[in-house]
């Protein structure tokens, strides 16, 4: 069952004392696939994270599906954390361990602890390892360790654990910066059709604001740890844009996946609804 | 469990896969093979040992044990504190670290010429081509064996053998800390005079001082705090070690435990065991200070 | 203005007061302790003691070589290699679940009591534990093997808890994210990496394990220990020759085995 999600009027302070997010209110409906764009160090991996139940909001509300994430029992938030996937932005698997069991590793929410014992002797379903990391197209390395992987590669690995998992909410922070365009746009294509095929709600922060215009049906921008435009793509409008990443530089980050040159070059898309934020 | 283990061995199927998506069969783990036979090699090796060790954990919960050590536990709250018995303690806590002091003492001065001798910094022979080349060589691996021989009989075998000869009491366990650590020590002073700049000490040797002064004067200036520092190390090691020898009549802290754990006297035993880790704790704390004040 | 330089004006070196005192200490304690325990190292080099000593020497030469003794001994080493091994592979199965939570896997205060629990286990030496042994569990080899397991849970699982702690945590916290336990999240994500480290400290601590298990038997616990200290008690010097010339080949095996191991894992690391 598709999980939605309420962020209300969340702040977070980080224990230095720097504001990550300033008062944030974020909603979404099970099924909704969701891009949060915005230049470096605005925020986007802390919203990520307090969405993935990594972070706690200092001040405000996280209902997960309908629950109270920070009022759950530990085994109630194991079980909420099952259902939850998230792609990080470097693939968070130890350099000696093989492919195989990095991918199975997803499944351990769900597994009993017998199952997860007995997989680390004799992978437990190489078959639906392997079914994973073909959409990925690097399932010719199931069985070689992660070290000796590069860096794309590696990142594919992580985002064919979370497609392992079958989670009710797919994150990903960053998932392709490491990538080239091909890959890039093969890579969000797998993670939107295993969101679509289940009818799960995906949410992803990207850097390059092409592919997010392509994949997505919600666009967010966060700047300075504050929501600066919530709207479709269609609504996104190049004066927005540059005012996103006015802080990082005048050019709007893309990846080459799709054409956005009217967008780069300043074109007004011919609708011009305002964004409610 | 079984069961299970089957199915491991059977790929399980996904539901229903396209056939032109799949270029080729899911393959089993090649690192299988390799693993079992592994695991089958471990356990055959350990199955025997375990019983050469008689390795029964069964024996712990034979009511009689369990009641005999239940007893002599429950003995151990509150600690024997009589008058008499810590006097007792007192006395041997300051015959232990005697024991400890007057050994490494022993060692030192039997160390320092076999370190000396070991070590290649003094070596005229080797300076050079010259006379005594095979022979100094020859000396260095005598010393060599010699110190080996010292280290590696424990000096707890020493110790039970020197109270056949010299009795019961601090005596042996004295010389057997002698006898071991001057070995250890050898080693290490050699080890530490090679590591060390040797530019001083080997100018004064061409220049054609006597060994001895070299090392006075070149080698021991650099050289004495690390020196002192492991000695001073191995000090506390001698204490906890004096503890252990008077297992075997060697006197001290040790002997004292032998004796009351004998007579099944939990409270004693019980006293004993916290004087020891205070003593430890102390020793610790002793070289810990020391060491650092001479850095 | 400053007064010139001149050898008057330098500020005099300060005396190595504090050494010369400590120095004056160190020998006042030496010499202290060699009269407390009335010995007289001295007293060894005369003809006497040196006769006796001699003649003692004498008693164990030549040692026992016959063939059922040979037996006998071979038994000793084997069980003292016994004793050794499974002791440690007990160690490092318990060891590894203690150091998880003194790793601080599972909160503050699991590991505040843990780390206790393991310190104890490695302040009372192996003997003592011994000893405590043999009352549990009769004399043998068994009562050595938990004796040396207790103190070795207690090294190895501080070990362990040291490694562990020093290593990064994102792989196991990535999968406690998931809905992993903290000990699958620790199977999963941080074994992988640590157990090159963590198999080398087992080795290591085998190594000295063999060295203590020569010497249990002296209180009973089994192993070539509980021989020599049978022999020796029946005055049958030759046999404990024998006895000792086999623990010293032991430990000059294992020394000559692990160095050219040490050796070896260096070559392949570079």
């Amino acid at each position: 069952m598709s999980l939605g999600f309420t962020l209300n009027r969340v702040t977070l302070l980080h224990a230095n004392g720097q504001c990550a997010l300033k008062d944030i209110s974020l909603q979404a409906k099970p099924g909704e696939k969701i891009a949060i764009i915005g230049p470096s160090g605005a925020g986007k991996t802390s919203l990520l994270n307090m969405l993935a139940t990594a972070l706690r909001p200092t001040q405000g509300s996280a209902t997960i599906g309908e629950q109270a994430v920070w009022s759950l029992g530990k085994k109630d938030l194991r079980k909420l954390r099952a259902r939850i996937g998230m792609v990080h932005q470097q693939a968070p698997v130890p350099p000696k361990q093989r492919v195989v069991t990095a991918v199975l590793a997803g499944k351990l929410g769900q597994w009993s602890s017998t199952r997860a014992l007995l997989s680390l002797l004799y992978p437990l379903d190489i078959a639906g390892a392997w079914e994973v990391l073909e959409q990925l197209e690097i399932s010719d390395r199931i069985f070689n360790r992660c070290d000796e992987l590069s860096g794309g590669q590696l990142q594919r690995v992580g985002v064919a654990r979370v497609l392992y998992q079958s989670p009710d909410l797919i994150l990903a922070d960053e998932p392709v910066s490491a990538m080239d365009p091909t890959l890039s746009d093969t890579t969000i294509a797998s993670l939107h059709r295993a969101a679509t095929a289940r009818g799960v709600t995906f949410v992803a922060s990207l850097h390059a604001v092409d592919i997010a215009l392509k994949w997505f049906d919600r666009i967010v921008g966060v700047k300075s740890g504050e929501i600066a435009f919530d709207c479709t793509p269609d609504e996104v409008s190049p004066e927005r844009l540059l005012d996103l990443y006015a802080s990082e530089s005048n050019v709007i980050p893309v990846q080459g996946v799709t054409d956005v040159s009217n967008i780069q070059n300043g074109i007004a898309p011919t609708r011009s609804r305002s964004c409610g934020v | 469990m079984c069961q299970t283990f089957r199915m491991a061995l059977h790929p399980l199927d996904q539901g229903p896969v396209e056939s032109s998506e799949m270029q080729q069969p899911v393959r089993r783990d090649p690192a299988a093979r390799h693993r079992l036979t592994s695991l089958v090699l471990a356990l055959l090796i350990i199955w025997p040992l375990l019983r050469i060790a008689q390795f029964d954990p069964a024996v712990i919960f034979e009511a009689n044990n369990l009641e005999v050590f239940g007893n002599f536990l429950k003995q151990f709250f509150p600690p024997q504190t009589s008058q008499d018995f810590l006097l007792l303690l007192l006395k041997a806590v300051i015959e232990t670290l005697a024991m400890a002091t007057a050994g490494i003492a022993l060692a030192v001065v039997l160390a320092v010429p076999l370190g000396l001798l070991l070590s290649h910094s003094l070596s005229i022979s080797r300076l050079g081509p010259g006379p005594g080349r095979r022979l100094g060589q020859g000396i260095r691996t005598i010393a060599r064996l010699l110190l080996l021989f010292l280290r590696g009989i424990p000096e707890i075998v020493w110790a039970l053998l020197l109270v056949r000869v010299f009795g019961l009491g601090p005596a042996a366990g004295v010389l057997a800390l002698a006898i071991t650590y001057s070995g250890m020590l050898g080693k290490v002073y050699s080890e530490i005079l090679e590591a060390s700049d040797t530019r001083p000490a080997r100018a004064l040797l061409l220049a054609g001082s006597g060994r001895g002064m070299a090392f006075l004067y070149g080698l021991l200036p650099g050289t004495a705090q690390e020196l002192t520092s492991y000695t001073i190390y191995r000090w506390e090691c001698a204490v906890r070690a004096s503890v252990i020898m008077g297992f075997v009549g060697a006197g001290g802290l040790g002997q004292l435990m032998d004796q009351s754990m004998k007579m099944l006297n939990g409270s004693e035993v019980s006293s004993i065991v916290i004087v020891f880790l205070i003593l430890v704790l102390m020793a610790d704390a002793i070289s810990f200070f020391c060491r650092k004040l001479l850095a | 203005m400053n007064s010139p330089v001149s050898a008057a004006n330098l500020p005099k070196p300060a005396l190595p007061l504090l050494g010369i005192a400590v120095t004056a200490l160190i020998l006042a304690v030496v010499f202290a302790s060699f009269y407390y325990l009335a010995f007289n190292p001295l007293d060894l080099f005369t003809v006497r003691a040196m006769s006796s000593i001699g003649g003692f020497v004498g008693r164990f030469f030549p040692p026992d070589l016959s063939a059922g003794f040979i037996t006998k001994v071979a038994q000793g080493t084997i069980e003292t290699l016994a004793i050794s091994a499974i002791a440690t592979l007990l160690a490092a199965v318990f060891g590894l679940l203690l150091a998880l939570p003194a790793a601080n896997r599972f909160g503050r205060p699991a590991q505040q009591a843990v780390r206790l629990i393991l310190n104890f286990l490695r302040a009372v030496p192996e003997l003592v534990w011994a000893t405590l042994m043999v009352l549990l569990v009769g004399l043998g080899p068994f009562a050595g093997t938990l004796a040396l397991a207790l103190h070795t849970i207690g090294v190895l699982g501080r070990l362990f808890a040291e490694t562990l702690e020093n290593r990064s945590q994102a792989p196991a916290r990535a999968l406690v994210l998931s809905g992993a336990g903290p000990v699958t999240a620790f199977l999963y994500g941080t074994l992988p990496d640590a157990a090159p480290q963590l198999l080398s400290y087992v080795l290591y601590r085998w190594e000295m394990n063999i060295r203590m298990a020569t010497i249990l038997g002296f209180v009973g616990a089994g192993g070539l220990g509980q021989i020599l200290y049978y022999e020796l008690s029946l005055l049958h010097e030759p046999q404990a020759a024998t006895v000792m010339i086999a623990m010293f080949g032991l430990v000059m095996i294992v020394d000559a085995i692990s160095s050219k191991m040490r050796r070896l894992q260096i070559h392949a690391a570079g």
